[in-house]
C-alpha cells in the first residue's frame, strides 16, 4: 500500500483550504505566511510571474488589470451565462473570444481559462502541503458546490488535473461539512446544512445513521453569496458618489477595488459593531464618507438573504420533511457569521443553528475526513460512508424540444439509466443526441451539457436499428455515456462534444505546459506514479506466495522470481522513475506463468496470458473494452 | 448490461458464478467468501434485492439491505483497487442506487412491475403533455370515460380562467370553483390509491400460486387504475398551476 498522503481541498470563490487527517483529527494546513486561508487571489506581477493568495491581494487595488479574484464564478460556464456577472466583476475577457469557446481571462497580456487560474491556487495549496509532508503530494479530494452542474463539476475536475493532481473524488461542500460534523458528534438523526459563501448558496439535508450519511436532497443557487452583498454595497457607494460629488469613477479600476476592500472591512466589522464608517480617498482630493448603522445595513442586505429562503422551502419538500423533524442546522460558510443570517435560518427551521463549527474552515476539514475514507480509513471513519445525490435531473432532446427526465434531481450517485433510440429515415447511421441538466420543462431552458452522435449505425430500415445509451452519472456527480447498437452487437461510436468545457487535447496541453515551468514537478510525479505501482505489484505478489499456485511453480522459477523481486523493491528507492518502470516489466513479464497458475486456480479457463498485476486485479483477458465508452473527461 | 466485461459474460453463459477473486462460491453482488465486487449481471430490481416480483414490500428491511449493499459496492472503498474493480463498484452501486430508488416508492414499484410483465404505460409524463402541446400532436392519453363529462367542464374552466387572467380581470366565483373541482378530484385520487393497495394484496396471492389467468386480470387492473390515478394527477397539477398555488 502507498501510504501518499491524500489532502482535502476546499476550493472557494474567496478562500481556499488544504487540509487532512492527522490521526484522527482533521486539521488545516497553514501557508508559510502561517495563516490557513488562501485568498482566491491570482495575480500577475511586472515580471510575468504568478503571484497567489495574500501576496496577490495588494494587486487587486495597485494594478487591477493583472489580478483577479473570485473566478469560482466562471467556472464551467459560457459567455452568456455570465453577461450579468461582467457588470458587477472586473473580469477583463480575451478579446478575441469565440462564442463557443471556453472563457479566456486577461491578466496583464497574457490569457487565461478559468481552470488553469483554479489550477494556479490549486497548485498553491499543493506547494504548502508539500512544504508541510516535505514529500510530494499528488491526489486530493476536492469540495466543489452542491449545485454546481456537470460542465462546474468538470471544469473543477480539469483544475485538478493542470495543477498535478489527481482529483480522486468532487465532494459537495454541504456534505464534506457533514462529515466533519458527523465525525465530531457522532449522532443518528435528520441534519440540515445551510453553507452561504462567497459565491455560491446550498442548502443540503442528510440523514445519519450509524456512520452512513445519506443526503436526502439539495438545493441551492450557484450565484449568490457575500459577493452579492458586497456588489450591492459597492454600488451603494458609487452611485452616492456620483450623487453627492459629482465623480464617476466606475469605470476608474483602483478606486472600484479601493471601494470593494473598504465596503468588505465594513461588512465583517457590523457582525460585532453597530456602526461603521466608510472614509475612501477619491481622486482631486475628494473623500467619501458615509456611516453605516447595522440596522442599515440589515435591511439593505435583506433582499440577498431571502434569496435563501425558497431554496430551503424546496429541499424541505424534496425530502419529505418538516423542520421539526430536522435535529440540527448547521452553518457553514463565511457569510453565515452575519448576525442576520442565524435568525433568518432559526426562523426557517424553528431552532438555533449550530454554530460550534469554523464556518471557514469545516468545509475543507470534512474534504480531509472523505480523502482519509477514500486511502482505506482508520478505526475512526472506517464506518463512515457517503451516499450523496445528483443536485439536477439529467434529461435529454425529445420532439418539440421538450426535455425528456431520465434521472431526477435528488436521486443517489451512482445513478443511471438506459435508453433507446432509432433511426427515422431509410439507411441512416448517425443518431444524434442532445444532453440537458435542469428542472425547466423545455429543453431551451436548460442547461445544455452536451451533444453527441451515435455513428457507425448499421444501414438498416428506419426505425429498425435499436441503439441503446446508458447514462451513467458518478459519485463525482460526472456524467457519462455509453452505446451499442443491439441488432448487429455493433458499439456505437460516440463523440461527446461538452457545450461548455475544455476538451481532453485542451486540458493534456495545459498540463504540459505547466511542466514545461517545473520540469522538476513532473519528474517527481513520474516518480511517485512509478513507485506507487511497483509498490501494487509487490504487495499483489506478496499475497500470491500464499495462494496454492506459488507451490505449483518450480524451485528455479521461485528463485527467479524472488531475483527480480528484490531488484525492484531495490530500485524503488531511488529517484529514477526509468529504472523503476523497467524493474516492473521485468518482474511482471517473470511472473506470468505464476499469473496462469492463479488464474486457472480462480477462474478456470476464462483468464489466460495475463500479467501479474492483471491477475491479481481480474482483468479480462481482452485488452478492449466491448462497448466504446466516452464520458466528458 | 453495456459494460458487461467478457468474462463475465463467459460465466454467465457457463452457468458458473465463482467468485473471479478467490474462486468461492459467491452471492450475487458481492463474494461472500472474500468481499469482492463482482462483475454485475444483467438483473431486474427485484432479482437483485432477492425479492419475489410482489408488490408488498417491507420498506425497512430494504433500506436496511440497501445500506448493507453499500457498504460493500460503493465507489467509495474501491479507491485503491484496480480500474476493472471500481468499475464494476460504479455499475453494481448505481444499479444498486436505481434498485433502491424504485422498489423503495410503491407507485415507481408497481410501474416497474408492469413494465416487466410487459405492459406499456400510457405515457401521462409531463413531457408527454408538453410535447404535444408544442407539436400539435395528440397525446397518446385516453380520457376515463366516467371522468369525460367532468373533464370537460373543467378544461373550459381552465380555459376560460387563462383567458381572465390575461385580460388582467379576476373572477372570484370562477376560481371558487376550480378548488371546488380540485377537491373532488383529489378525492378520487385518494380512492384510486386505496384502490391500488387492494390490488396489490391480489397480486402477491396470485404469484403464489401461479395462476396465469388470474395474474393477466389483476395486471390490467392495475394499469387501468395506474393510468386513471396518473390522470387525475396530471389534471389537480393543471388546476395548481392554473391558480397559481
Amino acid at each position: 500500500m502507498s501510504n501518499q498522503r491524500i489532502v482535502g481541498i476546499d476550493l472557494g470563490t474567496t478562500n481556499s483550504l488544504v487540509a487532512f487527517m492527522q490521526g484522527d483529527v482533521p486539521v488545516v494546513i497553514p501557508g508559510d505566511d502561517g495563516l490557513n486561508l488562501v485568498p482566491s487571489v491570482v495575480a500577475l506581477d511586472e515580471n510575468d510571474q504568478i503571484i497567489i493568495g495574500n501576496a496577490a491581494r495588494k494587486y487587486l487595488i495597485e494594478t487591477p488589470e493583472r489580478a483577479v479574484y473570485s473566478i469560482k464564478r466562471l467556472m464551467g460556464r459560457g459567455i452568456e451565462d455570465i453577461r450579468e456577472e461582467l457588470k458587477l466583476f472586473p473580469f477583463r475577457l480575451a478579446e478575441d473570444l469565440q462564442p463557443a469557446e471556453v472563457l479566456r481571462i486577461k491578466l496583464g497580456d497574457k490569457t487565461f481559462t478559468p481552470p488553469e487560474i483554479s489550477a494556479f491556487i490549486l497548485r498553491q495549496l499543493k506547494r504548502n502541503a508539500e512544504r508541510f509532508f516535505a514529500a510530494p503530494v499528488t491526489q486530493a479530494v476536492i469540495t466543489v458546490p452542491a449545485y454546481f452542474n456537470d460542465a462546474q463539476r468538470q471544469a473543477t475536475k480539469d483544475a485538478g488535473r493542470i495543477a498535478g493532481l489527481e482529483v480522486l473524488r468532487l465532494v459537495n461542500e454541504p456534505t464534506a461539512a457533514s462529515l466533519a460534523f458527523g465525525l465530531d458528534q457522532k449522532q443518528n438523526g435528520i441534519v440540515a446544512v445551510y453553507d452561504l459563501g462567497g459565491g455560491t448558496f446550498d442548502i443540503s439535508i442528510l440523514k445519519l445513521h450509524d456512520g452512513i450519511f445519506e443526503v436526502m436532497a439539495t438545493n441551492g443557487d450557484t450565484h449568490l453569496g457575500g459577493d452579492d452583498i458586497d456588489n450591492l454595497l459597492i454600488t451603494i457607494a458609487l452611485d452616492d458618489i456620483q450623487g453627492d460629488l459629482g465623480l464617476d469613477v466606475r469605470r476608474n479600476g483602483e478606486i472600484v477595488q479601493t471601494i470593494r476592500k473598504s465596503v468588505i472591512e465594513a461588512k465583517i466589522a457590523l457582525s460585532s459593531e453597530l456602526v461603521v464608517k466608510l472614509d475612501i480617498e477619491l481622486p482631486g482630493g475628494k473623500r467619501y464618507q458615509r456611516e453605516i448603522t447595522r440596522q442599515q445595513f440589515e435591511a439593505l442586505i435583506r433582499p440577498i438573504l431571502d434569496r435563501t429562503i425558497a431554496p430551503c422551502k424546496q429541499v424541505m419538500k424534496d425530502a419529505g420533511v418538516t423542520p421539526e423533524q430536522i435535529e440540527e442546522v448547521v452553518l457553514v460558510g463565511g457569510s453565515t457569521r452575519i448576525p442576520t443570517v442565524p435568525a433568518l435560518v432559526k426562523e426557517m427551521f424553528r431552532r438555533e443553528p449550530h454554530t460550534d463549527l469554523n464556518p471557514d474552515e469545516v468545509v475543507a476539514l470534512g474534504a480531509a475526513v472523505q480523502a482519509h475514507i477514500l486511502s482505506g480509513g482508520s478505526e475512526v471513519t472506517h464506518n463512515m460512508l457517503l451516499l450523496d445525490v445528483t443536485p439536477l435531473s439529467l434529461g435529454i432532446e425529445v420532439a418539440g424540444g421538450v426535455t425528456d427526465k431520465i434521472i431526477l434531481r435528488n436521486s443517489t450517485v451512482p445513478a443511471s439509466s438506459t435508453q433507446h433510440y432509432t433511426t427515422q429515415v431509410d439507411g441512416q447511421v448517425n443518431v444524434a443526441v442532445h444532453v440537458l441538466q435542469g428542472e425547466r420543462e423545455l429543453a431551451k431552458d436548460c442547461r445544455s451539457l452536451a451533444r453527441f452522435d451515435l455513428k457507425g449505425i448499421p444501414p438498416m430500415p428506419a426505425g429498425l436499428p435499436r441503439i441503446e445509451v446508458k447514462f451513467l452519472i458518478d459519485a463525482n456527480g460526472i456524467l457519462h455515456v455509453s452505446a451499442r447498437e443491439q441488432r448487429s452487437g455493433k458499439e456505437a461510436e460516440i463523440e461527446v462534444q461538452p457545450s461548455y468545457g475544455l476538451t481532453d487535447e485542451q486540458v493534456e496541453s495545459m498540463i504540459l505546459e505547466s511542466f514545461d515551468s517545473a520540469e522538476e514537478d513532473f519528474r517527481q510525479r513520474q516518480v511517485i506514479e512509478a513507485r506507487n505501482e511497483a509498490e501494487t505489484i509487490l504487495s499483489a505478489l506478496e499475497k500470491s506466495k500464499k495462494s496454492p499456485a506459488w507451490g505449483q511453480l518450480t524451485n528455479g522459477e521461485r528463485k527467479q522470481i524472488r531475483k527480480l523481486e528484490k531488484a525492484l523493491q531495490d530500485v524503488k528507492q531511488q529517484d529514477d522513475y526509468q529504472k523503476i518502470r523497467k524493474a516492473i516489466d521485468v518482474l511482471n513479464q517473470g511472473t506470468m506463468r505464476l499469473a496462469e497458475l492463479m488464474m486457472d486456480t480462480a477462474v478456470s479457463t476464462a483468464l489466460k496470458g495475463k500479467t501479474m498485476e492483471q491477475a491479481d486485479m481480474g482483468e479480462s483477458p481482452e485488452t478492449g473494452h466491448p462497448v466504446a465508452k466516452a464520458d466528458f473527461e | 448490461m453495456a459494460t458487461e466485461s467478457k468474462t463475465a459474460r463467459a460465466l454467465a453463459e457457463t452457468g458458473e458464478r465463482a467468485c473471479w477473486s478467490c474462486g468461492a462460491p459467491r452471492a450475487a453482488q458481492f463474494c461472500s467468501t472474500c468481499g469482492k465486487v463482482q462483475p454485475p449481471q444483467s438483473v431486474d430490481y427485484f432479482t437483485f434485492f432477492g425479492l419475489p416480483r410482489k408488490l408488498n414490500v417491507d420498506v425497512p428491511a430494504l433500506q436496511r439491505e440497501f445500506y448493507e449493499l453499500s457498504r460493500k459496492l460503493h465507489p467509495d472503498l474501491y479507491g485503491r483497487t484496480s480500474k476493472q474493480e471500481q468499475e464494476w463498484s460504479l455499475e453494481q452501486s448505481s444499479l444498486l442506487n436505481d434498485a433502491y430508488r424504485t422498489l423503495k416508492d410503491p407507485i415507481k414499484r408497481t410501474e416497474y412491475l408492469l413494465r416487466l410483465e410487459g405492459v406499456e404505460l400510457e405515457e401521462q409524463s409531463k413531457s408527454a403533455t408538453e410535447t404535444a402541446r408544442v407539436t400539435g400532436e395528440i397525446k397518446k392519453q385516453v380520457v376515463p370515460p366516467d371522468l369525460l363529462e367532468e373533464v370537460f367542464e373543467l378544461n373550459m374552466q381552465l380555459e376560460e380562467l387563462r383567458m381572465n387572467r390575461k385580460m388582467g380581470e379576476d373572477d372570484p366565483a370562477l376560481t371558487g370553483e376550480l378548488e371546488v373541482h380540485k377537491t373532488e378530484f383529489e378525492k378520487k385520487y385518494e380512492v384510486l390509491t386505496q384502490e391500488l393497495k387492494q390490488y396489490w394484496d391480489q397480486w402477491d396471492r396470485v404469484i403464489d400460486v401461479d395462476q396465469e389467468e388470474k395474474r393477466r386480470q389483476v395486471r390490467d387492473k392495475m394499469v387501468d387504475v395506474l393510468n386513471r390515478r396518473n390522470y387525475i394527477r396530471n389534471l389537480v397539477r393543471d388546476v395548481n398551476e392554473a391558480l397559481g398555488s
